[in-house]
């Protein structure tokens, strides 16, 4: 079993026919994504790399009912509307990867989706991956991934990469990857994705790497306080050496109102006896240690 | 994006939230005219986008005209913490009976918009919210069915306003939720909101804006060319080439891909004892230009000893980040040691272009980063 995607994923790409939605097709079906349809408004009837392009969503849905999951490349300004579009279609899980979408648009489409019971992976995010699954629904390279038992949640790209990477390499594997995206607001927490992880039977241990800002790693280590720690988890902080009131990159890594410090974060997550990683090289110490056991 | 405060007072105005009466003025003449306009008492306020103006002399209340031009060219001429004083903002006095905080902004994990209140404002809010959180009022409201007008008579009874006052409270209240919504705004606050012999007067402005949504406000982000606001010179390069720099105080450069990667890099150098001078994030997918441009940023700071690359290849390709690396240092006359880290999509490709340009490089972040220490130390 994998969490969010896995072999019955049966994926829709919005802005299949992009450089970004074209590219990432042929790399997600290479992988095995199973990519059914793509859309691109005005490009209907076309195809990507043998995907059928259609021009709305809900003629994509038509002509292939068992889509259950749409991957989001549209640029910001129109990334809301192609949004709306997948929910009103039916479609259950929706991953945004567009980067730069107005905060306002983000909390009334999180809101919108939830109101319908839609789970969202984004926006701003590098996706969802499920090695053992060959399913890939992001944009990740495939290189830093191997089927295994470790559950991992960030908040960041490239640190995924990098900390999946390292996994590999002290010979451990991974259930499921999931970026839950960098943005203010994500449609997915690190309390959710925690908690699919607990009832993964595949996952035996979690990591979960966050960042300056908010106050997500906060919660997750008050709920896991309140609720039991039901399997190990080791976690990663980055932006120790980040000044307040600076925004690093994401729009979410800043700390304002005296609030997000990484010291916070830390100090959260080691009162609850989940141990803090000082390096990414570390981390995979610090996994083979805890999930080797 | 920040708007200055006679900027956020006049959107104000325009949805009607009472403010002092006041003029903007960008030279002494205008500051004495204004002046003989508002009359004595006056308050000149140094138009900054900085925090804790106020204690830094950048409010100074004139008594007379002298002391007018007094202050305000002390204004000009100095600045205020070093931030230069391009406009004065200058107000008539009003009499404070009490001050209140109030604002609106967006309650990141609830997913949505707050209103924050508190009957004791006029001081720092973040000191209030550390002293005594119970002080802090906060009404949340769910975008799906918006502001109600329960959410404003919660505000103004949790606030303990006589019935004047609660009606102005509601009032202006509403105006911040309209604002945030139609200038896409992260943050709208009054802090003070003054209860003065005329009734409740917003006594300062303070407006973010949301940067992602500036392609809906053509204006502003037009003004943002001529006035770069907190925006340094770095910082206005890196929005034309599309990477994020934030400058810091120690030796190392830094130039990684992705926020968290490039933190993580800041972190590392500073574990292995080094300081960080800057965090620059390349961004997803950056063709060799970006590269070059932001490595040719960093070489040219007399501040940076040694430049750290942490790149690790996703939508990222390595190829381009080499490139882009031999580039810089062509066209830069100025000769700085790097330390390389380079993995991930075209490696290989990538890896041969720095060999064959005599630039050495690991394939460990670690090993890089205690590189880079080690020349800047050798280097002091």
């Amino acid at each position: 079993m994998a969490i969010i995607v896995d072999r019955n994923t049966v994926v829709l790409v919005q802005g299949i026919t992009g450089r970004e939605g074209s590219y990432h097709t042929e790399a997600m079906l290479r992988y095995g994504t199973r990519i059914v349809a793509g859309v691109t408004p005005g490009k209907g009837g076309t195809s990507v790399a043998g995907v059928p392009v259609y021009n709305t969503v809900d003629e994509a849905v038509r002509k292939h009912p068992e889509i259950n999951t749409s991957i989001i490349f549209v640029p910001a300004q129109f990334a809301p509307d192609a949004f709306y579009e997948a929910v009103d279609a039916g479609i259950k899980t929706i991953v945004v990867i567009t980067e730069g979408i107005p905060v306002h648009d983000e909390i009334k489409m999180i809101m919108y989706a939830r109101a319908k019971g839609v789970t969202v992976v984004g926006p701003n995010c590098p996706g969802v991956i499920s090695p053992g699954e060959k399913t890939k629904v992001g944009i990740m390279p495939e290189r830093s991934f191997t089927p295994g038992s470790i559950g991992i949640v960030s908040r960041s790209g490239t640190l995924t990469y990098e900390i999946s990477e390292a996994i590999t390499r002290v010979g451990l594997g991974h259930s499921t990857v999931v970026g839950i995206g960098g943005d203010p607001v994500t449609g997915m927490d690190f309390i959710e994705v925690v908690e699919m992880f607990f009832k993964d039977p595949q996952t035996k241990g979690i990591i979960v790497i966050g960042e300056i800002g908010g106050d997500a790693e906060e919660r997750l280590a008050s709920y896991i306080r309140s609720t039991g720690l039901r399997k190990p988890i080791i976690a990663f902080i980055a932006g120790k050496t980040a000044p307040p009131g600076k925004r690093m990159g994401h729009a979410g890594a800043i700390i304002t109102m005296g609030m997000g410090s990484a010291e916070s974060k830390i100090r959260a997550f080691e009162s609850i006896g989940i141990p803090v990683a000082s390096t990414p090289m570390q981390i995979a110490d610090l996994a083979a240690k805890v999930f080797k056991k | 994006m920040r708007l200055y405060e006679y900027e956020g007072k006049r959107i104000f105005s325009e949805y009607k939230i009472p403010v002092p009466r006041g003029g903007i003025a960008s030279s002494l003449e205008e500051v004495e005219y204004r002046v003989r306009e508002i009359g004595l008492p006056s308050v000149l306020k140094a138009q900054v986008l900085i925090g804790g103006r106020g204690k830094a002399g950048g409010i100074r209340i004139a008594r007379s005209l002298e002391e007018a031009r007094e202050i305000a060219s002390r204004m000009f001429s100095e600045g205020v913490k070093n931030v230069p004083v391009r406009k004065i903002l200058v107000e008539e006095a009003v009499n404070i009976v009490k001050e209140y905080y109030l604002s609106i902004t967006i309650d990141r994990s609830a997913r949505k918009y707050v209103y924050l209140a508190s009957a004791e404002g006029g001081v720092d809010i973040e000191e209030i919210a550390a002293r005594k959180p119970e002080a802090i009022i906060r009404i949340y409201i769910d975008p799906v069915i918006g502001l109600r007008s329960y959410h404003l008579r919660a505000l103004a009874d949790k606030l303990g306003m006589d019935q004047d006052s609660s009606k102005t409270l509601q009032n202006i209240a509403e105006a911040l939720y309209k604002i945030m919504l139609s200038y896409d705004a992260d943050l709208v606050e009054i802090n003070p909101l003054a209860l003065t012999d005329k009734g409740l007067i917003a006594l300062d402005s303070k407006i973010t804006l949301d940067d992602n949504a500036l392609f809906r406000h053509k204006e502003l982000a037009e003004s943002l060319k001529s006035d770069p606001r907190e925006f340094t010179e770095e910082e206005v390069i890196a929005r034309e080439y599309g990477f994020s720099y934030v400058s810091l105080d120690g030796d190392i450069g830094v130039i990684g891909n992705g926020a968290g990667l490039t933190m993580a890099s800041l972190d590392l150098v500073a574990h292995y004892g080094g300081k960080p001078a800057n965090f620059l994030d390349i961004g997803g997918g950056a063709r060799a230009e970006r590269v070059k441009a932001a490595l040719l940023l960093l070489l040219r700071d007399p501040r940076i000893k040694v430049v750290f690359i942490n790149v690790y290849g996703g939508i990222t390709r390595c190829d381009e980040v080499a490139r882009g690396i031999v580039e810089a240092l062509k066209e830069s006359g100025i000769k700085k040691p790097l330390s390389v880290r380079l993995v991930g999509t075209r490696e290989e490709e990538g890896r041969k272009i720095l060999e064959e340009n005599g630039i050495s490089y690991f394939t460990s972040d670690e090993d890089a980063a205690k590189y880079a220490v080690e020349l800047a130390s050798r280097s002091r």
